[in-house]
């Protein structure tokens, strides 16, 4: 077994089995901040993947967008807790 | 040899991510989910991008892994905190099955001031026993 069937047919369904997992919570979700806390997971998750595949595929460039999704996976949930608290207030 | 490496990295990684997931679904309130979310998951998503670093091994993808890693190792407490702070505001409840709640009556509700003791406004204390199921 080569390092690139292992990351295929091994790592990547991990992967996913998660993200499903994760994804159920997001639907799932009681209250509105296990969502927000859901999805800011699903996005790490998603870096995740994006790491295997640019070792599977050879491609180091797919390195740029999981940058991008760590930025955005920070300030989409500051953003969100900082509304969800300032709904509160009177 | 190098192989080897990288499949026990990206092993470790994904069971890491791994038990976030399961822990995720099966922990039984938020404030528990959030302790969960902040510590495996980022340690596993950074083992999967040291894989990466190891694969790649040049100066472009290694300092690139590192500055993800550096800024979720950074950002994951800040996002935790902000996230379990509003939760405690708009009145998510503690497991039923929960010992003590350390903050109860310590928040102000108007202010969002932090007290070290609980003072004697007790309409202004953000106190979970009084406030409807969320």
């Amino acid at each position: 077994m080569t390092l690139f069937e292992y990351l295929h047919y091994i790592i990547l369904p991990v992967l996913v089995i998660s993200a499903v997992l994760i994804l159920w919570r997001f639907i799932k979700g009681p209250s509105i901040a296990d969502k927000i806390v859901a999805l800011d997971l699903l996005i790490t998750t998603g870096i995740g993947v994006i790491a295997v595949y640019s070792i599977i595929y050879d491609h180091s460039t797919l390195m740029d967008t999981a940058l991008i999704l760590a930025l955005i996976a920070f300030l989409s949930t500051v953003a969100l807790s900082y509304y969800l608290e300032k709904r509160k207030r009177k | 040899m190098i192989d080897i490496v990288i499949g026990i990295l990206a092993t470790f990684g994904a069971l890491f991510v791994l038990f976030a997931a399961i822990g995720l679904v099966r922990m039984p309130d938020t404030y528990l989910r959030i302790s969960v979310t902040t510590k495996a998951a980022t340690l596993g998503v950074g083992l999967v991008l040291m894989s990466t670093m190891v694969y790649f091994s040049n100066a472009d993808v290694t300092s690139q892994a590192f500055v993800i890693i550096l800024f979720l190792f950074l950002t994951a407490p800040v996002s935790a905190h902000l996230i379990g702070r509003a939760s405690y505001f708009i009145g998510v409840k503690l497991w039923d099955k929960s010992v003590m709640d350390e903050l109860r009556g310590k928040y102000q509700k108007n202010t969002h001031i932090l007290k070290s003791i609980v003072d004697d406004t007790p309409e202004d204390n953000v106190d979970h026993t009084k406030m409807e199921d969320k």
